[in-house]
């Protein structure tokens, strides 16, 4: 009976701590297919104002009610999903090239190379939280794309950081020296053999870095650092809705910053799991 | 005595650095370094010009300019706000005890709260109560603080009244009663870290050998827990606090925010929204000085409580 009953009982174990996987996945993929059908399903423009609408409640016109402007909240959340989840994509692959060039050319050089990472890092480090990217907003200006290209800048060493010691481990493996037997050059050993074997692990810490850069563009958002008026990029909607909590307009702010954290907590809960296997291959 | 030394000269040094890139930044703006500090083209008058000139001594080499700049922050003297037409100096000394004050309410909350969920998880290991702690407290690390803070003031000061919706309140009893909504938002965040680290520092100490001995010996659980477990468990414990103690300092700059409270953190803010670097360059000073003391200061202090540890750091 017991030989019979255990693996069902096994097999039903796991599936449910399947459930909070394959919930995330689940609305991951809703939100991504919305965000890239946005513009078809929006009812509304994300920019058109209506003055005789200002600050409604839910209803069949508009789905989670009004902004204080009379724009549709609904719409906006769709049509801002795209630069909302398409910054920290950017910004991660842009660090991603950056800190993979960076911490490769230092591990397999090593010298002043080295050295000169360790140092950076060293400096990145002292400064806390987000403050290196404020301070490369208030030297280059406010903006999406300044944003963008200052997180990258800051995650870049994080990134070569792990790199190195990645490809630190895999320098020592023998088909190195079968490639350098060969005749090949270090730059071919690199990008056909060494980098490739890299990546399992490396997207297995971006998936883990994804949440966080998410949160870290939404702060500069609602700073107003980030996008600008009239996108409808989530933190600058929180920002933009917050005056009206006072009147106890809680909508156009709290659904913005809802959906943020469902989809940090949704790529968390996914990640985890994702983030296990590819770094278990590397 | 050679590892503190040790230590406060490398804090030093990477201070040095760390200054550097805070003053030589404006050079790395595009166009000249006097139209990047002037901002709007409009102000860029003759006498404008030559005051600004003055003030950060563009004449000179860039190496003698820092030198000016950073001595004259030594005693004190971080220029003339742009904005305020006042020294920034006067501008930090009315802001910085309101920003210290949360961030030192938020640590209590942090470490009583992160610690106490920590010990609790570590006694109940496997049980509801940890499943229950760790779930809930890493819930709440996904949520970015400005989201939680405005959550807050809707439901809290808005719907029930219980808080203030903005401000830090005036001295005294008052102002722990307004901070406490930003406080609170500063520690939530950061729990999950700290409560995690409790837990995991506090189950290796479950299974190693003195606890088995106490254990062996008859000990009740609690002083078990309070003796031996506890005991051996505080390096990292206390390693992560001052981390995360010290990166609140940083996130004051969305709390503040949030709250309208006029502190470092909204300051920083503003001076960036009106172009006034003199202040953007005092306050990322502050903070980094701030989050490198805290560190430094853990570094030294845990040798001394934990002999055992000898090189786990914490600072840069």
């Amino acid at each position: 009976m017991t030989s019979v009953l255990l693996p069902r009982v096994r097999r039903r174990r796991r599936s449910g701590s399947d459930v909070g996987f394959w919930i995330s996945c689940g609305l991951l993929a809703l939100i991504a297919v919305a965000a890239a059908f946005a513009p078809l399903l929006a009812p509304y423009e994300a920019d058109s104002v209506d003055f005789g609408a200002i600050w409604e409640g839910p209803s069949a016109q508009h789905l989670l009610g009004t902004d204080q402007l009379g724009r549709d909240l609904f719409s906006r959340l769709l049509i801002g999903a795209g630069e909302t989840l398409v910054g920290p994509v950017a910004l991660l692959a842009l660090a991603t090239v950056l800190g993979v060039a960076i911490g490769v050319l230092a591990a397999w050089r090593g010298g002043w190379i080295d050295t000169v990472l360790a140092r950076v890092t060293d400096v990145m480090f002292a400064f806390p939280g987000l403050l290196f990217v404020v301070l490369v907003i208030a030297v280059f200006g406010k903006g999406p794309a300044t944003a963008i290209v200052a997180l990258a800048l800051a995650y870049a060493p994080v990134i070569a950081k792990y790199t190195r010691s990645l490809a630190l481990s895999e320098m020592t493996r023998p088909y190195i020296d079968a490639y350098r037997v060969q005749g090949l050059g270090g730059m071919t050993i690199c990008l056909r053999g060494v980098i490739p074997n890299l990546l399992p692990p490396l997207v297995g810490y971006l998936v883990v870095l994804f949440g966080e850069a998410l949160m870290s563009l939404a702060t500069l958002s609602y700073l107003g650092f980030g996008a600008q008026p009239p996108s409808s990029e989530w933190g600058l909607m929180v920002q933009e809705g917050q005056p009206g909590i006072i009147q106890g307009e809680f909508l156009p702010t709290l659904v913005p910053g809802a959906a943020i954290a469902i989809v940090v907590i949704a790529v968390n809960v996914a990640g985890v799991r994702v983030a296990d296997r590819l770094l278990a291959k590397g | 005595m050679t590892f503190a030394f040790r230590k406060l000269a490398g804090m030093v040094f990477t201070l040095v650095i760390a200054s550097f890139v805070i003053f030589a930044a404006m050079y790395a703006a595009p166009g000249d370094p006097v139209t990047f500090l002037i901002g709007n083209p409009e102000n860029l008058t003759p006498e404008r010009i030559a005051s600004v000139r003055a003030q950060y001594h563009l004449d000179e080499p860039m190496l003698v300019q820092y030198w000016h700049w950073a001595s004259g922050v030594l005693t004190g003297d971080f220029g003339q706000s742009f904005q305020y037409h006042q020294p920034v100096s006067a501008l930090l000394a009315a802001r910085v005890p309101i920003t210290l004050s949360l961030v030192a309410y938020a640590a209590v909350v942090l470490t009583v709260v992160g610690i106490g969920l920590g010990i609790v998880a570590a006694v109940r290991r496997g049980k509801a109560a940890d499943t229950a702690i760790v779930g809930v407290t890493t819930l709440a690390a996904s949520i970015p603080s400005f989201v939680l803070g405005i959550a807050f003031v809707a439901l809290f000061a808005v719907e029930l009244r219980w808080f203030p919706v903005a401000g830090a309140g005036s001295a005294g009893l008052d102002r722990v009663y307004a901070l406490t909504l930003p406080a609170l938002t500063l520690a939530i965040t950061a729990l999950a870290i700290v409560s995690r680290v409790t837990r995991q520092s506090m189950i290796e100490q479950f299974s190693s050998e003195h606890v088995e001995a106490a254990r062996a010996s008859g000990l009740r659980e609690r002083y078990i827990v309070r003796d031996h477990v506890l005991r051996g468990a505080w390096g990292p414990i206390i390693t992560m606090v001052a981390l995360v103690i010290a990166s609140m300092i940083a996130g004051t700059v969305a709390v503040e925010t949030v709250f309208g409270i006029s502190g470092v953190g909204s300051l920083l803010v503003d001076a960036i929204n009106t172009h006034d670097f003199p202040v953007v360059q005092a306050v990322l000073l502050f903070m980094v000085v701030a989050y490198m003391i805290v560190t430094t200061i853990v570094d030294l202090l845990l040798p001394v409580l934990d002999p055992r540890i000898r090189r786990r750091t914490v600072s840069a």
